[in-house]
């Protein structure tokens, strides 16, 4: 069956090791609906956040295909686990003086801000897991949103595990 | 057989001149490193990014390379060194243009697992990406199809990234791995210090088994009624022949080795079944196809082999031996995983093995097949055969020569006929099917064992697809006995277009061809034609008694087939067997 994975991968901090990563994804046919590189807590290493799907046979070749990179520490099934998932997206949403109470009212049930206002419109801050930045996204779509960016997720597995 | 001879050292010596402390450039660091590693000869071609590395050459005579006259005949030879030695093989070719011809050998060798270090210039650091004169992207490109990659930015990386190559090359699963050196740092110097330690974190091939796996496989045998063991190329990259010959002689279990396996197993032993797959043995196909017990050591299930995936060994209860866990569970569903490197496994394994009792119906079985179908063909005394013409070859050398081959069917003939007894003998690329691999690995493979013979089965396209290393051959007298299995034709497209696409023969014909006996003669190599079975003795005694390289060409029957054959989306067991 073919689900969502949230997989963390400890990379050295090298040249061209994003498309190392990438590229294997792309020649082996894995799919890769979102992917966040960053520091890691040590330093030297980066952490990607990898979100694929695919069925357990899948996943089980990405982690091993991955492992076969020379630059791949370590490769952790988030999603195996309790894990807390966020990601972050800026919505630019066409807001006329007129529109503007009933949309801030939408932020603040979200527990988003507006971080920039505009004469016409409002940038819009959420951070969230998917479910909820898409559940965002579908209330202010009807406003108009003009311009959209998310960050893709970023996540950990929860307590010492 | 280098133009250049050594001077007579210790190697004691030699390696205390090459570990000296000194500031010397990124080209000597270079050279005075592969000799460390211990690279006893480099195939190459030069150009403008790297000219400081060929100055570096010049006069330097611990330095053996060989000039190619084409990047791709550098890294087959480089790959037939391998697959041949057991070493490492070293190429280098210059930017751009240079390193893109290397593209075809490096995955060539990456399908098949040989360990390459290839080395490539590049623009110097300050023009990278800006499409300079000869730029490209080299690294970027051989991403895919490289075990890992370099490119070395700063002069002082450079002894501590050659030996990390070599260690990558030829551990784990083995493979090749590029460095890609700018020109400004072949040029600048440094302080030489030899890197001898290894500390890559990433980097931990995993060769000692699971003790647990090890005791169910055992259980499994003494339970199996119809065991059989695919062998692969793994068997021969680990030194592990030996112990399969323990295992096989201790279980009693039947063995089918596959293209790349062929010389892991004596051929002529009872329990040997041939190759496997789709030009394979019924015996093998059938022997798979019946069991209860696959023990997969050191082979990959390429699609060759099992034919469609679903209807594969449909009763067997499968296990796989490999170094590299991504292998297992790829493409077969594996019951009893065992990840390490073949030859530790089969040291451990021997000991807890026994016979495999219960399977003596299933011996029989597999003997009776191995008498009703061997490889048949329908000879003729009017033209040559191709199959007799490689058993001519077989019986002349009893099997003990060493075999490169190109890809098609002459290369399928070769694996039928000629009967290895030897690991490191069949030099043949399989995973990739490069023609074009053919005669330069047999260069390669001749430069690893100057003493052996060498013989480089092609067809008559494929040999003109590197034909220029003819030069090479003859420049340094290298004594390869060539053979052009000439057909005329394309023959295993021709074979395909006959069976599967309706006599619909497209774009196959080679007319046009050159007189190969004449090619070989522009190069100053001896040239030979044979076109009946007199002549093909005559001319293969002749070209055996000539010491140095000999081309003979064997003009052949143009519509002959490979056979059997299981055609593409069908089990193995559904066999064309042709026919003889």
């Amino acid at each position: 069956m073919s689900t969502k994975h949230t997989i963390a991968v400890l990379v050295n901090d090298q040249p061209g090791v994003l498309q190392r990563v990438s590229g294997l994804f792309g020649r082996r046919g894995f799919n890769i609906e979102s992917i966040t590189v960053g520091q890691s807590e040590e330093i030297g290493l980066s952490r990607m956040v990898i979100v694929t799907t695919g069925d357990e046979t899948t996943l089980e070749q990405v982690e091993k295909q991955l492992y076969k990179l020379i630059d791949v520490i370590k490769v952790i099934n988030l999603s195996s686990k309790p894990m807390v998932a966020r990601e972050l997206a800026l919505i630019k949403v066409k807001a006329e003086p007129s529109a503007r109470p009933e949309i801030m009212g939408v932020v603040e049930t979200f527990r988003a801000s507006v971080v920039d206002i505009g004469t016409t419109n409002l940038m819009v801050q959420v951070v969230g897991d998917t479910v909820k930045i898409d559940a965002m996204i579908e209330l202010l779509k009807p406003y108009g949103i003009q311009e959209l960016s998310r960050t893709g997720v970023t996540a950990m597995i929860r307590g010492n595990a | 057989m280098s133009a250049q001879t050594p001077e007579v050292r210790s190697t004691e010596q030699l390696r205390e001149k090459w570990l000296k402390p000194e500031v010397i450039t990124g080209s000597e660091i270079l050279l005075r490193s592969l000799l460390l590693e211990g690279v006893e000869c480099v195939f190459g071609y030069p150009g403008g990014a790297v000219l400081y590395i060929y100055d570096a050459m010049y006069g330097f005579k611990d330095f053996n390379h060989v000039l190619t006259r084409h990047e791709q005949g550098a890294i087959h030879a480089a790959d037939g060194y391998a697959r041949a030695s057991g070493k490492v093989g070293v190429c280098i070719a210059t930017s751009g243009p240079g390193a893109t011809n290397l593209v075809t050998g490096i995955a060539t060798a990456y399908m098949d697992s040989v360990p390459l270090v290839v080395i490539t210039g590049n623009v110097a650091t300050t023009l990278i990406g800006t499409d300079a004169f000869q730029e490209a992207d080299i690294t970027g490109i051989t991403m895919p199809i490289t075990k890992h990659s370099y490119l070395v930015r700063d002069v002082k990386d450079l002894p501590r990234v050659i030996h990390e190559a070599f260690h990558i090359a030829s551990t784990g699963r083995k493979g090749p791995v590029l460095i890609d050196i700018p020109k400004d740092v072949s040029a600048a110097t440094t302080l030489f210090q030899p890197e001898e330690r290894i500390q890559l974190r990433g980097y931990n091939p995993r060769t000692v088994p699971n003790k647990l796996q090890l005791d169910k496989l055992a259980r499994a045998i003494e339970e199996a009624e119809r065991p059989m063991i695919l062998a692969g190329g793994g068997v021969i990259y680990s030194g592990a022949h030996e112990g399969l010959y323990e295992f096989v002689n201790k279980t009693g279990i039947p063995i089918t080795t596959t293209l790349l396996g062929l010389g892991a197993f004596p051929t002529g032993n009872d329990l040997w079944t041939g190759m496997p797959g789709m030009h394979g043995t019924y015996t093998s196909n059938h022997g798979i196809q019946q069991s209860d017990l696959l023990i997969n050591i050191g082979a990959r299930f390429d699609d060759r082999v099992t034919g469609k995936l679903d209807g594969f060994a449909p009763h067997a209860k499968i296990v796989h031996i490999d170094i590299d866990p991504a292998e297992i569970g790829k493409n077969v569903p594996t019951d009893i995983p065992i990840v390490g490197d073949v030859k530790t496994v089969l040291e451990m394994l021997n000991p807890i093995v026994s016979y495999a009792a219960k399977a003596d119906a299933w011996r029989d079985q597999i003997r009776k097949w191995k008498a009703e179908y061997p490889f048949r063909y329908v000879d003729s005394d009017t033209v040559l055969k191709p199959q007799w013409v490689i058993e001519m070859l077989n019986d002349t050398t009893k099997g003990e020569a060493i075999v490169t081959t190109d890809v098609g069917q002459h290369q399928m003939w070769a694996a039928q006929y000629y009967k290895f007894n030897q690991p490191r003998s069949w030099i043949t690329s399989g995973g990739l099917g490069t023609m074009g691999f053919g005669f330069p690995s047999a260069i390669g493979a001749q430069m690893a064992h100057p003493d052996r013979l060498v013989i480089s089965i092609n067809g008559d396209g494929g040999m003109q697809m590197c034909s220029q290393e003819l030069a090479i051959c003859a420049i340094n007298n290298i004594p390869v006995k060539i053979v052009v299995i000439n057909n005329q034709v394309l023959g295993m497209v021709r074979q395909w277009q006959e069976l599967i696409y309706d006599n619909r023969y497209s774009h196959i014909d080679l007319a046009g061809s050159p007189d190969f006996v004449k090619l070989a003669e522009a190069y100053g190599v001896k040239g030979l034609r044979a076109t009946t079975k007199e002549e093909a003795q005559r001319a293969w005694a002749e070209a055996m008694e000539t010491p140095g390289p000999v081309l003979v060409e064997f003009v052949v029957e143009k519509g002959e087939n490979v056979y059997p054959m299981v055609t593409q989306g069908s089990t193995i067991d559904q066999m064309l067997m042709g026919d003889a």
